[in-house]
């Protein structure tokens, strides 16, 4: 009998708690917790025991298992399970900037140079369609990392760094360098980085120009070898008056 | 008067001492023996357990960059802190009022002008009291460990960017220091301290009713599970209308009966960077001490109509 009443204010209780519980969860979202939707999509990917455990509140110690096995696969170079696993550890770790940067360094920078260099395959037409494949892949996961992370700077530095060194896009990573430098603790060298992109880009020199000018004013702190090297090329091609340029004994070897 | 009379009075006197009906000191005597029973069987080697895989998965990961291995250490290290104390909230709870029954100790101490409820709440602070050395104790190894290699990531870093522009090195230790030991860490500890408690407190509640130990270890694993999908549940019941009636109803019953224990998984988060609001923190915390407070109750409401 008293547990029938126990069960019946056990209810009663669950109803007071209701509102409570739905004000934390809402609370959570806001502040980007709960990033992960335990559903059947996950369970598919990363297999029947891995989703008992996310589910059981080991979310992260799951990702970590996984992500251990995608550092095997990578010193054995299997690209397609690294691929694989890199996917699971960020379907359930999307908060965590250092995966998505790891699967996108693994795609762009190791999988897709073994690509290009794969002896198996003698088309070189198809040789860089795979490298570029790969490429896609690596933009591909620091987009999503972005989507999740959106205040953080180290995921859109990485992908400045992709499209400065693998597509050799310079306008794109003077673009996320910048988006980078207006993230919360970010560091101070993207707004240069950024204005080195720039500098590279045909037609929009004298906008590199003016930033790496701004720069240099700044003081010493900033007037590092290869902003002076940058400024003194675009002050030349530019055509800028002596008057304006800075000085001709500015050291570059610091 | 006799001398005999006066000894008789001085006796009666130091006899009939005035009763209450709640006393502290006679929970703190349950709480204290309770602790000691726990100790004895030996539940802390799991602490040991705890500082080997603290302290071999430390070594192992050596070979991973400084940010990984303190993301993986700490992962490890939080993940093992939530398992073993819920682990041991539900195992040592379980078993305090089948023991006592067994062992015959209930009958002594209730035939004393002892309550149930402070028979009950005596037992449930002797396992929130272990609960909270264990805790402090792993959480001092963990950040005892992570502190050490923090300083070994800090000089290594700063000599491999000696020849560096001084932004670069900063920015490196900086984000070195944000991987490592943060003080967001103390609230999750904290969160995961405040879930075992629940679960203790639910525990007790189900072993005054169960007629075994396994009978509430099984269940109690029924609703961590299910306790982690309170959340899913609430919302598809609360939005979903689409769905037939049975389904709605089994829905609702998970929702109003189980604890949402989802919401005490803040560590998840807390790893990777992420700052928990002291909104959110007193929040969850309020929700967890209501909890414990909700599910003792119960407790002892069936306790006092068990038949011993």
């Amino acid at each position: 009998m008293r547990v029938s009443i126990a069960a019946a204010m056990l209810i009663a209780f669950g109803l007071i708690r209701l509102p409570a519980e739905r004000a934390i969860e809402m609370q959570h979202r806001q502040e980007h917790l709960r990033g992960v939707e335990l559903n059947l999509d996950l369970r598919e990917k990363i297999g029947q025991l891995g989703f008992v455990a996310a589910l059981s509140g080991f979310r992260s110690i799951v990702a970590d298992g996984l992500f251990l096995q995608a550092h095997v696969a990578w010193e054995r170079t299997e690209w397609g399970r690294v691929l694989l696993l890199f996917r699971q550890v960020t379907t359930l770790q999307p908060r965590a900037t250092l995966f998505w940067d790891m699967a996108a360094w693994h795609m762009g920078w190791n999988a897709s140079v073994a690509a290009f260099n794969d002896r198996t395959q003698p088309r070189l037409a198809l040789r860089i369609k795979a490298q570029r494949e790969y490429f896609a892949l690596a933009k591909d996961f620091l987009e999503r990392g972005i989507k999740n992370n959106p205040d953080k700077p180290q995921l859109y530095e990485s992908l400045a760094r992709l499209y400065k060194e693998k597509y050799k896009d310079h306008e794109h990573a003077s673009e996320f360098f910048l988006k980078a430098a207006g993230r919360p603790r970010a560091p101070s060298y993207d707004r240069r980085f950024s204005a080195y992109e720039l500098s590279y880009c045909d037609g929009r020199e004298r906008e590199a120009y003016e930033r790496l000018r701004q720069l240099y004013d700044e003081g010493e702190k900033e007037r590092l070898p290869t902003l002076i090297t940058r400024l003194k090329f675009l002050e030349e091609k530019l055509d800028i008056p002596p008057e304006q340029r800075i000085p001709k004994t500015e050291r570059l070897n610091r | 008067m006799t001398n005999d009379e006066t000894n008789l009075n001085d006796e009666s006197r130091t006899v009939v001492a005035p009763y209450r009906a709640f006393s502290f000191a006679r929970i703190a005597a349950i709480t204290t023996n309770t602790l000691t029973e726990l100790t004895r069987q030996k539940v802390f080697y799991f602490l040991l357990i705890f500082a080997l895989l603290l302290i071999g998965s430390s070594a192992f990961l050596a070979r991973f960059t400084f940010q990984q291995e303190f993301q993986i250490l700490k992962d490890v290290s939080l993940g093992a802190m939530s398992i073993f104390t819920s682990l041991l909230a539900i195992i040592a709870t379980a078993r305090l009022i089948p023991q006592d029954i067994e062992d015959r100790t209930v009958y002594t101490i209730l035939a004393k002008p002892v309550p149930r409820f402070e028979y009950l709440l005596g037992k449930l602070m002797g396992v929130l009291l272990l609960l909270a050395i264990s805790i402090l104790v792993m959480g001092a190894m963990f950040v005892v460990v992570l502190y050490v290699r923090e300083q070994t990531a800090l000089h290594e870093t700063a000599r491999q960017f000696a020849n560096a522009p001084r932004d670069q090195l900063d920015a490196a230790l900086r984000g070195l220091r944000a991987s490592a030991l943060n003080v967001d860490i103390l609230p999750g500890i904290i969160i995961i301290y405040l879930k075992a408690c629940l679960l203790a407190a639910l525990t007790l509640f189900v072993s005054t009713f169960a007629s075994t130990n396994i009978f509430t270890v099984v269940v109690m694993a029924v609703i961590y599970f299910i306790g982690h999908l309170q959340a899913t549940a609430r919302e598809y019941w609360l939005q979903e209308h689409t769905a037939g009636w049975m389904t709605r109803a089994f829905l609702g019953l998970v929702a109003l009966f189980f604890p949402d224990l989802q919401a005490f998984n803040l560590i998840d988060d807390i790893v990777v960077g992420a700052a928990i609001s002291l909104a959110l923190f007193a929040k969850t915390a309020a929700i967890g001490i209501f909890y414990t407070l909700i599910y003792t109750l119960l407790g002892t409401f069936v306790f006092y109509g068990k038949e011993l």
